[in-house]
């Protein structure tokens, strides 16, 4: 298999905006982690008090927590839990029971609990951000990665301590590396990638530390702080906890309001704003609206606070990451299908190993199949883009001052609708910049040809009994899929010329090549290949599920109807 | 910025016409208002003459002929614009708006973006990608984001009588809804809130179709029980045809749809109507067009709506009968016997 070259590589190396850890916002905020706290549980516990104005509303409120929280403790405890669980929320329980037997209307008992409750939450919800792990953590992933490529792509004895590759020759980034890093030094920069894999944490954790930026505090699930090694990288990367077992009203304000503040304060944050991983291998359309929201609110309660023009600014960057391969995908596409097809679809059953894991890892090291970061241009909270500066642009180019977003009648104000209508239309934006930034592998183009073929040559058949045929009988003749790749690669020229897309340079070039390049790489460790070419030359398919997940990459351009 | 808090501030209501007229009296009950006219010598006659398009003047209205006054003035802004001008008052409008500004429209009419070389008589179909509501324009040509639209049973000469009425205003932003409500409202004009923006707008305009066809019903001389079939299988094919361009089926039931629908379809004084009532007496459309002060944005509307219904595949027979007869020479009669003939059955299939 031959390695794919990028042309005009210009993966180099970036030095650091902030040389010293100390000046890092996250490790302002970690400094001061017990006032930063504190401040979260105040502010969140003012919330509450905005959102449960009534005595009764508050009451019920907190009921309701009390249920379901010691609804999970009994159903689904994880070993991170705190030890003393189970007796702080009986002891809350006990104090509600006592609350509603006594005839004191006005006793603070209700607010008193409340209070408690974020305090706690405040608690569990801060991250632990230590430079002395965070280096060691560096250092590791670096040593590691390092002697993996080396070691693998130099067949001879001592290349294992070799430094002639780095993972910066494995993973390109593009886009607007130097915007990016010019708006992290003159303001806040959220970062919401698309989410495909689990390696997307890692992967962006090193991109944002190869192009020398600090280190970003991003929500983590708590789940993966089961883990203890986990758990210690976790910490060292400035992760915060976040615990989707917990639905209740006073968690997610607290957790919130943590986003909220944390920004506030100048920390860099990321977000995977589709929530979970994309379970079909579509571009997300709906977006997690809760954590964007707090970058709206975190401006608009910079601008309310501060009424100098140089308020500091908050930048949303959208990113959007591109495999050949997804791991994931067979048991992605398969959830999807179940969730979506209800009994229409029958699963095959087979499940990856650990076994599974350390091949990918070794394979992934050892051959082809590059990844590409592409960095979208920096937004501001209500989705315009910025210029170098950092200065709002409308459509014409002309300076505009997103504060007066944010004005009612001559003054800044706080309305929750208007802002929830505005975290609504980032979130469009922002998905309408993943599909512009998406850079086309000639892996994406081949699955999603293909799969649009089968689906042509069987117009009948729905998407469930097309996938339920029996891949034996799918083939396609090589000329004519050749013709209708070219037709498809012509219209992405076109899509790209007028900024709908992107593609990976290695598009381009002579067709044969290009779709052999694709074909050798559609989910290239997959154990049943997704697409292949059979010994007569013709075009088959082992597993036409993940094949469809692939395909799924360039649904919304509107190709089909090139088919 | 000035100190004064917008509730003194004017409003700005661009548009001249009859409605922009009716509208700007309307608002100069609650506070005073700044009429833009494009016609310098229209603004100075309207301030000396106090009278516009058959309608007195209140003391509050001051006629105006520049945007960037009016966007420097005024936070909330009324456009009150055909819909084929539109576009480009707004990216004359553009250069002077922030996003403050509130924009509330009040047009019932569709704008189309077609490729270069093409007319809208060459375009086999229309997609949603070209035809856009007016609140689109505003989004696509401005920063503006906080933006609503008025519709409802507004004629134009009732409102100016101060006859009872009332109006739908539709925003995604309860912001500019009450915005709108507060300089609206008094005590012979009502005013309802809807979230649907787009599918007030689409009501709005998609009844202007059936508005010519009850014209034509009448022109032809029928009376009331066709009215009645008219009217209320138009209302069916509005919510079809409403769906399939992005709107709620609840816009199509309140103020901005039937309530809209029924009026225009009783009114001779609206210009829709009156096309369809001189269309059905023999003249053509040409004719028709050429003796009309304002525009009638219904004979607009039809070749859209007719383009778009082919293709989403909405079956749209008032609609598309009508194209014919408008364009393709077909005569009211030989409509109106097509549409008795074609079998139909459910009568309600939508709720």
């Amino acid at each position: 298999m031959e390695i794919l070259e990028e042309k005009k590589n210009k993966n180099r190396k970036y030095t650091p905006i902030l040389n010293r850890i100390r000046e890092w916002p996250v490790y302002q905020l970690s400094k001061n982690r017990k006032e930063f706290v504190e401040e979260v549980a105040q502010k969140s516990f003012e919330r509450m008090m905005e959102l449960r104005p009534t005595r009764k509303q508050l009451i019920d409120e907190l009921e309701a927590t009390v249920y379901r929280e010691q609804n999970r403790i009994k159903r689904n405890r994880w070993r991170v839990d705190p030890k003393d669980e189970s007796r702080f929320w009986a002891s809350v329980k006990q104090e509600l029971v006592e609350l509603s037997a006594s005839q004191d209307e006005t006793s603070k008992k209700p607010e008193e609990l409340a209070k408690r409750i974020v305090q706690r939450y405040a608690g569990e919800i801060a991250g632990n951000f230590k430079p002395n792990s965070y280096r060691v953590t560096r250092a590791i992933v670096k040593f590691w990665f390092t002697r993996l490529l080396n070691g693998a792509r130099v067949k001879k004895f001592g290349a294992f301590f070799r430094n002639r590759y780095t993972l910066r020759d494995k993973i390109h980034i593009v886009g607007k590396v130097k915007m990016l890093r010019k708006l992290a030094q003159q303001g806040t920069v959220v970062m919401v990638p698309t989410h495909f894999s689990n390696l997307d944490s890692i992967l962006i954790g090193w991109v944002i530390h190869s192009l020398g930026l600090p280190a970003f505090i991003y929500g983590a699930g708590l789940n993966l702080f089961n883990i203890k090694i986990f758990a210690y990288f976790m910490n060292s990367l400035g992760a915060y906890k976040v615990d989707r077992r917990k639905k209740n009203l006073p968690y997610l304000e607290t957790l919130k309001m943590y986003s909220n503040l944390a920004i506030q304060k100048g920390a860099h944050s990321l977000f995977f704003p589709g929530g979970t991983r994309s379970r079909s291998g579509m571009i997300e359309k709906q977006l997690k609206l809760g954590l964007l929201s707090t970058a709206i609110e975190a401006q608009r309660n910079l601008y309310l606070e501060n009424e100098s023009p140089d308020v500091r600014k908050i930048f949303i960057v959208p990113v959007t990451l591109n495999y050949h391969f997804v791991l994931e995908a067979p048991d992605l596409i398969e959830e999807y299908l179940q969730v979506k097809g209800q009994d229409r679809y029958f699963p095959e059953q087979e499940k990856y190993g650990s076994f599974q894991l350390i091949k990918f890892l070794f394979k992934f090291f050892t051959k082809g199949s590059s990844i590409s970061v592409s960095i979208g241009a920096g937004l501001d909270v209500l989705g315009n883009y910025v210029d170098q500066n950092g200065q709002s642009l409308d459509a014409s180019g002309r300076v505009i001052d997103p504060r007066e977003y944010f004005i009612s009648s001559g003054a800044v104000t706080v309305d929750k609708q208007r802002e929830d209508e505005y975290t609504r239309m980032l979130s469009q934006k922002i998905v309408h910049e993943y599909h512009r930034i998406n850079r086309v592998f000639a892996s994406h183009v081949a699955a999603f040809v293909a799969f649009e073929m089968w689906q042509k040559k069987h117009p009948k058949l729905d998407l469930f009994s097309l996938l339920r045929l029996p891949e034996e009988e799918l083939e396609l003749e090589y000329e004519e899929f050749r013709d209708t790749f070219k037709r498809v690669r012509k219209h992405l020229y076109k899509l790209k010329e007028e900024r709908k897309v992107n593609h990976a340079t290695h598009l381009k070039g002579e067709i044969d090549l290009v779709i052999k390049r694709g074909l050798d790489n559609v989910g290239i460790f997959h154990l049943k290949r997704p697409l292949l070419r059979n010994k007569k030359g013709k075009i088959v398919t082992q597993d036409l599920s993940t094949l469809y997940y692939y395909h799924n990459r360039l649904v919304g351009y509107d190709l089909e109807p090139l088919i | 910025m000035t100190l004064n808090p917008s509730s003194e501030k004017p409003a700005g209501v661009i548009g001249a016409g009859s409605f922009g007229t009716a509208i700007a009296n309307i608002i100069a009950l609650n506070r005073p208002v700044l009429l833009y006219a494009r016609d310098a010598q229209v603004a100075e006659r309207i301030n000396r003459t106090r009278e516009n398009r058959g309608q007195k003047l209140h003391d509050n209205v001051t006629a105006i002929n520049s945007l960037e006054h009016l966007a420097a003035t005024c936070d909330v802004i009324f456009p009150m614009v055909p819909s084929q001008h539109f576009r480009a008052m707004m990216r004359n409008l553009a250069p002077h708006l922030h996003p403050y500004h509130i924009l509330i429209h009040g047009i019932k009419g569709f704008d189309i973006q077609l490729p270069e070389g093409e007319t809208l008589q060459s375009m086999e179909t229309l997609s949603r990608a070209r035809v856009k509501t007016m609140s689109e324009v505003i989004r696509e040509e401005s920063v503006v984001v906080r933006i609503g639209c008025l519709a409802g049973p507004n004629l134009a000469r009732e409102l100016a009588q101060r006859q009872p009425g009332a109006t739908v205003v539709a925003s995604h932003f309860k912001e500019v809804i009450q915005t709108g409500k507060r300089l609206l409202r008094n005590d012979r004009f009502q005013v309802y809130e809807n979230a649907d923006i787009v599918g007030v707008e689409i009501a709005g305009v998609l009844k202007n179709i059936i508005a010519i066809a009850s014209g034509a019903l009448s022109g032809l001389g029928y009376g009331e029980n066709a009215k009645g079939l008219l009217i209320s299988r138009g209302a069916v094919e509005m919510v079809y045809l409403g769906r399939a361009l992005g709107g709620d089926t609840r816009a199509f039931l309140g103020v901005a749809g039937i309530g809209d629908l029924v009026t225009t379809c009783n009114s001779p004084m609206s210009r829709n109507f009156s096309v369809g009532y001189r269309l059905a007496k023999g003249e053509s459309l040409a004719q028709i067009l050429a003796s009309m002060e304002e525009v009638a944005e219904g004979v607009h509307t039809v070749q859209i709506a007719k383009k778009c219904a082919d293709h989403y595949k909405v079956r749209a027979l008032v609609t598309d009968r009508l194209y014919k007869v408008l364009f393709d020479g077909m005569t009211v009669e030989e409509a109106l016997d097509f549409l008795m003939r074609f079998p139909l059955s459910a009568d309600i299939d939508f709720i």
